[in-house]
């Protein structure tokens, strides 16, 4: 792709910009730093060494495969794999087993990126798919949540601290704990303060576009509205579907990876609401407590097909139903 | 001398060379939701064998009896009567065995294995050469199955051999019921999703024996033969897609 040998460059003028995916990428990171810190803080220091046990086993298989199996240019540099670390760790339990993060690692970077041709030919959000391949995997540990605030150093065992998410619990925490985070979950999803910073801060570096974490988030409102209405129960059942669960993470950080997403506002929208919609499904009427991943997943697989439908017209092409109704009437 | 050799060659091509698993790419459903267990793996790979072999040698001895208008059906009457009986054989002596394999047993009558054989090669060969054919095929599926079926047996369910004794009670032997390996087996692995990664890497491996011996690799007919293709942005809208739907074409009428 780089080559540049199917690369058609128009005449000058020439926009230029200094983005390049290494500082993309490592705006995305600086985006993640405060859920990085907001997870230490709630969750001790098992969530700091699962995250970096997850980033080192990313980039290390990302290097070794890369060196060794299909013997290409080595795609380190570009930080790609550190965010896939980070955000796989997000979404696991902080009581997780090592062994199990790096064999989800394995999965999100040799299965799903790599073997599809590396940076930009991934089908699906690698994180997404590590999570979802521990999800099948290891059920039970992945769902084993660890309370918050259990102690700093508690680097053991989490078995008796464990409480449920509230997606499936009845005894929920207070509305400002669940913004603050201060409840059972993933490692990154439970601090939607601090999501919410780093979404900005994305944002305002116009390193994502508004249009996918709005309208899934939206959507989920939307539906959460009727379900609140239509089960009889009060505005705050809104405000738990929205800060339960990964939505926040997955609509800010992995919703809206560029490989996976569409191109077009019109297509991200679609994206958007598709995921709203599949994770209010699986929420409301699936076997499963929680469907933001599986959401973003089908509508990972679903992007081409988005994209053939929201393909911009060139301005001054005729437009095509018009050109059918002429044709008619000819 | 020369018939013998390509009589030998007729046998062993269906072990790695034509494997039709992993280099013809037939059979894939049955390998899928058989490859769990090794038992169910040794089991299905005999009966679909037995089947294999039988069905060749009959429809080799009636290729010129079948008017070649019906034949897809007298094959299916071939294939089907000899799956009935190996069924009923499976029910009377490892009742266990055709519990675990359920619907996949009967649906041995449209393996597209055995009508592929069938059609490509007993309808027009000989009969010890179909023979052959038929047996090289069927050890090449129960091969292919047992491999599979080892890594994902081992990895995602942590055990190996498990309730072998099903199959090993015919011969007397009771006592060995398998062993267990693994505390916290990767779960995935005996669901869908872990056959079809697991299918793709042993494909990938037979495709890089082959190469090392110096064979073509098993290749899907370009990007054409992907449902992606029109939206793909790797397609180059050259020759290939135009060729590639006439070729189908051709397949099609050959078949019918």
């Amino acid at each position: 792709m780089v080559n540049g040998k199917n690369l058609y460059v128009s005449a000058s003028p020439h926009a230029r910009s200094r983005k390049t995916t290494r500082s993309i990428m490592l705006d995305v990171i600086i985006a993640l730093i405060p859920a990085l810190i907001a997870s230490g803080v709630l969750f001790g220091l098992r969530a700091l060494v699962v995250t970096a046990v997850s980033v080192v086993s990313c980039v290390v298989f990302e290097w070794a495969f890369r060196k060794f199996i299909v013997k290409r240019s080595n795609t380190i540099g570009d930080l790609s794999a550190v965010i896939t670390g980070i955000l796989l760790a997000f979404n696991l339990p902080s009581g997780i087993p090592y062994w199990m993060v790096i064999l989800g690692d394995l999965f999100a970077i040799v299965v799903v990126k790599q073997l599809f041709g590396g940076i930009g030919q991934n089908f699906v959000n690698p994180a997404i798919g590590g999570r979802i391949f521990m999800l099948l995997s290891f059920s039970s540990k992945m769902s084993e949540w660890t309370a918050p605030r259990a102690g700093f150093m508690n680097l053991g065992g989490v078995d008796a601290l464990s409480g449920a998410t509230p997606l499936v619990s009845d005894d929920l925490p207070k509305l400002m704990d669940m913004f603050m985070g201060v409840r059972g979950g993933c490692l990154g999803e439970t601090c939607i303060l601090a999501l919410i910073l780093g979404g900005l801060y994305l944002l305002i570096n116009k390193v994502i576009s508004p249009a996918i974490p709005v309208s899934f988030i939206g959507t989920v409102a939307v539906i959460s509205a009727i379900a609140m209405l239509v089960k009889h129960e009060g505005a705050e059942y809104i405000a738990y579907q929205l800060m339960s669960g990964g939505l926040f993470l997955g609509a800010i950080f992995m919703a809206t990876d560029y490989t996976t997403s569409p191109i077009s506002t019109k297509g991200k929208i679609i994206f958007g609401i598709g995921c709203g919609l599949i994770t209010c499904l699986i929420r409301l009427f699936g076997s499963l407590p929680e469907g933001v991943s599986y959401s973003i997943i089908i509508m990972n697989i679903l992007t081409p097909l988005i994209e053939r439908v929201t393909t911009p017209k060139p301005f001054g092409t005729p437009k095509k139903e018009k050109a059918e109704k002429k044709e008619a009437q000819a | 001398m020369a018939e013998n050799k390509s009589l030998a060659k007729e046998f062993s091509k269906g072990l790695i060379k034509e494997n039709p698993v992993l280099r013809l790419v037939l059979g894939t459903c049955p390998t899928l939701a058989v490859s769990v267990s090794v038992t169910n793996s040794i089991g299905m790979g005999i009966a679909a064998t037995l089947v294999l072999v039988c069905s060749n040698v009959v429809i080799s001895l009636l290729r010129k009896v079948i008017p070649s208008k019906i034949r897809i059906p007298a094959y299916i009457v071939v294939i089907a009567s000899f799956v009935t009986i190996v069924q009923m054989l499976v029910k009377a002596f490892v009742p266990a065995l055709n519990d675990a394999l359920g619907v996949y047993l009967p649906l041995i009558v449209v393996n597209c294995i055995i009508l592929g054989r069938a059609e490509a090669f007993a309808g027009k060969n000989s009969v010890p050469a179909s023979f052959l054919d038929g047996l090289g095929m069927g050890i090449g599926f129960t091969f292919a199955l047992i491999v599979m079926a080892t890594i994902r047996e081992i990895l995602g369910a942590g055990t190996f051999l498990d309730s072998i004794d099903s199959l090993t009670k015919l011969f007397g032997v009771t006592s060995f019921t398998g062993f267990t390996l693994l505390k916290q087996p990767i779960a995935m692995l005996t669901m869908a999703p872990g056959g079809f990664l697991v299918f793709g890497l042993v494909m990938a491996a037979a495709n890089r024996i082959a190469e090392h011996q110096g064979k073509p690799k098993a290749e899907l007919s370009g990007c054409a033969a992907c449902p992606m293709a029109a939206s793909c942005a790797l397609v180059k809208k050259d020759e290939k897609c135009e060729t590639a739907p006439a070729k189908e074409n051709e397949k099609e009428e050959s078949a019918v």
